[in-house]
């Protein structure tokens, strides 16, 4: 049931509007089905399954609007649910940032957000991929928690102006830590595909057991500014809030124009089109990229497609509601999903290999904003941090707590890896000088 | 859309319009006179709770419980002038637990007829089942008698669900033209309320029918000064709570002057949004112009509104026995206050430092009659006189330190997520001794006295931890001498705790609350309340947060 076809979806959603009365009336119908697994102490503890089909109706008269939603869809559950959608309507206040709702569009075609082989996953698989994983720990006399979500599904929209939307997504995601039974060692490895085929649970557990292992008994640096070297989980997490996505949250338009971003200029306006960043720093978005193919439309229909936000340093584009791109006169672009940063053939290995003197740190943790005036950010190392010196790992360190900002970060920057996928984004590797470590932590 | 990006007010101005739903607070988008609809009755879910009970036993099973689930939330959104969103929603179900084979199981279902619960049932037994085959130790449970037919409710005095829709949009847009009249450039508030109407039954023998509310008020205003393109906000100083639409009646007896010279007022059990609106504007324009912190050793001033997160994050969350296990290995982290540790019996604080852990306290957020594994709630200590003595534990925990009693700390979002191990009340117990905020300031030489929450970041065993605040003012030879800003402490939780130097008395003492506390994988909320009396803390790091950028 979860994963309609273009005809289905769409007929159930004619249908939707057929029993509309209102002026304007838009029908999404979401779909998902998946399941997850989570171990810990090398056993599985919790596992659950997702397979749901919801129906959002928004029906409007005139600068009035109401929601619905329901998931069952036969004619009599339908005709409710955009009825009710109309009652809420007829009692909300009337909206000052009212927009009509969009006509036609044309969207991108995209072959590779949706794999058969994540669709088919079964329950069996996530208890293979998530056993083999507690195998190897087991083997190496190590500690293990993880957690691996998959789901497969699909977006149908349509609306009483015309606008028809379709498209399938899947997605895996999985994280491990692996630590020591003395506590002293600790590792993470993390990564995310649209396509399963490519996953393998024990590969990533390797990678974070050998990060445990090689974490015991970390020696204490005096906290100061430090050469790091930041592995693209320790620039985007999966679970929490990250220093790049941060920024990448930061470019909305009307923030700015507001007076309350980093991006606004004194006086008024924004900042668009400054240089406020090292040279080397481009940041685009692609729906179509084959390693993070992503929706071709947004929540409101408009068309997501390639657009560059940052290029050579510049501020290019900064995105916005429909709503404040006609009041401010500006260019009307959603904000993205996923993003890519453009980086350099080297692997995190190499930029190791050229480092002097540094910190590789393999994932921040417990990131919040500390002044949004500077995007001054604060979070603490975890799970694999160590001393690099002539261009080899030397001993693992205690974590860190570290103050900084991304927008710093990003003019301090000496060198830029090549991107892997994290969180539906592709993140190099960053050498960074400089940055900023406050205090020092004894968690392990 | 994730949680956090939710509870952050100042981001969703656009963004929310029409939410369609948010995760931990979704459910099906009904009318708001949907939400006063009775729920099924009684005799009716004790039979469809039987019927899944019966199908588990007959599976398999050697326990099981189901939860028969209907959760009702409602949220104002608002804007200077306008109305932002107004959204109320339902969502129904059953979730359904088993232990077979000496393994968990769960499913849940929407389909709450006999038949639709025991197939959910059988659902769980296989799933514990096939779990059950790279098991290494079965399930023990904590033994727990039967209660029979109980039932228990929030005691509110007005159900928020039963006061118009009208009545809180003009409370928020009265608050926010306080705001814009005393200087605000921006503001945003936000009403959040939820009814869980629970039901609960077990193969021990219970069937406990629960109705619980939560509530709470919000707002951020903005001060921009255009010429320097500074900008500062001041949060509210609200508490999310669990009560009823009371709390946003203020009542005089629920309000307590903070120290001289601020003007900031503590609320109880009663909230004044238009007075708490009206001061906001002024320190959110106050803060433009306020001196930036030197960086150094401060004694610490904490109000009860501050003192709650640091409370939350550095003892709440340490002491969880499923943390401290390495059950959160992989996401929120362990614990540093391993069994190991606490059998060296070395000090977590000072002398002054008593925490209790309690889920009957009311007003409180954690307040329940019992929790979502049919064990009735109490209070218990955690720190006595310094000492951690004891952890947050629910049944299947127990007899991992050598107890047979359950904490009844266990607790689901939802009918259709699994009940695990959540955070308890835990609060500070009020000073013996008769002290208020300003005999505590009038002895500070060099101090700094935080109010309301901010920025804050703990490591994933709970050592390290920074904390900002809403509102800071220095404290120098015993009196407020302003407002400073760019102030944040960073600490060590045992350094800080042993630090502790006073705490006022039970006059001081208010509940800070969590709403949307986030745990587990998939991640799940809950709500949580701490309380204390304002406490000094003496010499402690404090950091400036200023920097510059191109």
């Amino acid at each position: 049931m979860a994963i309609l076809s273009q005809t289905e979806a769409q007929g159930i959603l004619q249908k939707v509007l057929s029993f509309s009365k209102a002026d304007e009336c838009e029908a999404t119908l979401n779909g998902q089905t998946g399941g997850n697994v989570r171990s810990a102490r090398n056993a599985i503890s919790t596992s659950g399954g997702v397979d749901n089909v919801s129906l959002t109706v928004e029906s409007r008269f005139g600068k009035r609007s109401g929601v619905a939603t329901c998931n069952q869809f036969d004619d009599a559950t339908l005709r409710s649910c955009v009825q009710r959608a109309e009652e809420i309507a007829r009692l909300a206040p009337e909206s000052p940032e009212y927009m009509p709702l969009l006509g036609p569009q044309k969207y991108l075609t995209s072959a590779n957000s949706f794999a058969k082989a994540t669709a088919d996953i079964t329950p069996d698989y996530r208890a293979a991929q998530v056993g083999a994983s507690m195998k190897l720990c087991d083997e190496k006399k190590l500690t293990s928690a993880a957690f691996l979500n998959d789901a497969a599904g699909f977006v149908a929209k349509r609306n009483s102006k015309g606008l028809e939307a379709y498209q399938q997504t899947s997605g895996l995601e999985f994280s491990i830590t692996v630590r020591t039974p003395d506590g002293t060692g600790s590792g993470y490895a993390t990564a995310d595909y649209n396509d399963a085929s490519k996953f393998d649970a024990r590969r990533l557990t390797q990678i974070a057991a050998d990060k445990a292992s090689g974490s015991r008994n970390a020696q204490a640096l005096e906290p100061g500014k430090y050469t790091v070297i930041l592995e693209p989980a320790a620039l985007v997490a999966n679970s929490d809030a990250s220093l790049m996505q941060a920024l990448m949250s930061a470019l909305d338009a009307r923030n700015a124009d507001e007076g309350r971003s980093f991006l606004s200029k004194k006086g008024g306006g924004n900042r668009k089109g400054e240089k406020l960043f090292d040279e080397r720093v481009t940041i685009y978005s692609d729906p179509l990229n084959p390693e993070i193919a992503d929706l071709t439309f947004s929540g409101d229909g408009r068309p997501q497609q390639k657009i560059t936000w940052i290029e050579k340093g510049v501020v290019k584009n900064l995105y916005t509601s429909r709503y404040w791109a006609q009041k401010a006169g500006i260019p009307d672009v959603p904000r993205p999903g996923g993003w890519i940063m453009e980086g350099g053939s080297q692997s995190t290995a190499d930029l190791i290999k050229g480092t002097a003197k540094g910190i590789l740190v393999t994932r921040l943790w417990y990131i919040r904003p500390v002044d949004p005036q500077t995007l001054l950010y604060t979070g603490l190392t975890r799970d694999g941090t160590f001393y690099i010196e002539n261009g080899k790992i030397k001993f693992p360190v205690k974590n860190f707590r570290f103050n900084e900002s991304p927008i710093i970060m990003l003019n301090n920057l000496e060198a830029i890896g090549k991107p892997v996928r994290v969180n539906g984004n592709l993140v190099p590797p960053l050498k960074i000088r400089d940055f900023t470590f406050t205090s020092l932590s004894d968690a392990v | 859309m994730k949680r956090r990006d939710f509870v952050g007010l100042t981001g969703l101005a656009a963004g929310a319009l029409w939410l369609p739903s948010v995760p931990g607070f979704g459910g099906t988008l009904v009318d708001p006179a949907r939400l006063l609809e009775p729920g099924l009755d009684v005799a009716v879910k004790k039979r469809l709770a039987d019927a899944a009970l019966n199908a588990a036993k007959a599976a398999g099973a050697s326990y099981a419980d189901v939860r028969i689930g209907r959760y009702l939330n409602q949220s104002v959104f608002t804007r200077e002038k306008q109305v932002q969103n107004i959204a109320s929603g339902e969502s129904f179900g059953a979730g359904i637990r088993v232990i077979a084979n000496g393994t968990w199981g769960f499913a849940s279902t929407n389909q709450v007829t006999e038949a639709g619960m025991a197939k959910a049932a059988q659902l769980a037994v296989q799933i514990a089942k096939a779990n059950a085959k790279v098991q290494k130790e079965p399930v023990k449970l904590a033994p727990q008698k039967g209660f029979g037919e109980v039932s228990w409710k929030t005691p509110i005095q007005v159900n928020a669900f039963e006061v118009p829709v009208k009545d809180k949009v003009d409370l928020l847009l009265a608050a926010n033209a306080k705001a814009l009249e005393n200087g605000a450039t921006f503001v945003n508030s936000a009403l959040f309320q939820i009814n869980e109407q629970k039901y609960f039954a077990s193969t021990d023998g219970s069937y406990i029918d629960q109705d619980i509310h939560r509530i709470w008020p919000n707002f951020s205003v903005t001060a921009i000064d255009r010429a320097s393109g500074k900008f500062r906000t001041r949060e509210a100083l609200s508490s999310p709570m669990g009560l009823g639409y009371e709390y946003m009646q203020p009542k005089a007896q629920d309000k307590i002057a903070g120290p001289a010279g601020t003007g900031l007022v503590g609320y109880k059990y009663s909230y004044d949004m238009l007075e708490d609106a009206t001061l906001a504007a002024k320190q959110a324009k106050e803060k433009l112009t306020a001196k930036s912190v030197v960086p150094g050793k401060y004694d610490l001033v904490l109000d009860p509104n501050h003192l709650g997160l640091t409370i939350h994050e550095s003892i709440g969350h340490a002491t969880e026995l499923d943390r401290v296990l390495g059950y959160e290995a992989n996401y929120a982290g362990t614990s540093f206050a391993t069994l190991e540790w606490k059998a060296k019996n070395l000090p977590y604080g000072s002398k002054q430092v008593n925490i209790i852990a309690d889920k009957t306290q009311p007003g409180s957020l954690g307040a329940v009659g019992f929790d979502d594994e049919g064990v009735q709630t109490g209070q218990w200590d955690i720190i006595k006189d310094g000492k951690l003595v004891d952890y947050q534990k629910i049944r299947d925990q127990a007899h991992i330190v050598g107890q047979n009693k359950s904490d009844g700390c266990c607790y689901s979002q939802s009918w259709q997520d699994v009940q695990f191990q959540r955070m308890a009340n835990i609060s500070l117990k009020p000073g013996t001794e008769k002290m208020s905020v300003d005999d505590m300031i009038s002895k500070v030489d060099k101090g700094i006295y935080i109010a309301g929450r901010g920025s804050f970041s703990i490591d994933q065993q709970r050592y390290n931890s920074q904390f900002g605040g809403t509102v800071f003012y220095a404290i120098e030879k015993g009196k407020i001498a302003g407002m400073i800003e760019d102030v944040a402490y960073q600490t060590n939780t045992v350094e800080f705790w042993n630090s502790c130097a006073a705490v006022c008395d039970q006059s001081d003492y208010r509940l800070f609350g969590s709403f949307f506390d986030g745990k587990g994988q998939p991640s799940q909320v809950s709500a949580v309340s701490h309380g204390s009396s304002t406490t000094r803390f003496n010499s402690v790091n404090v950091i400036n947060t200023a920097r510059k950028i191109g």
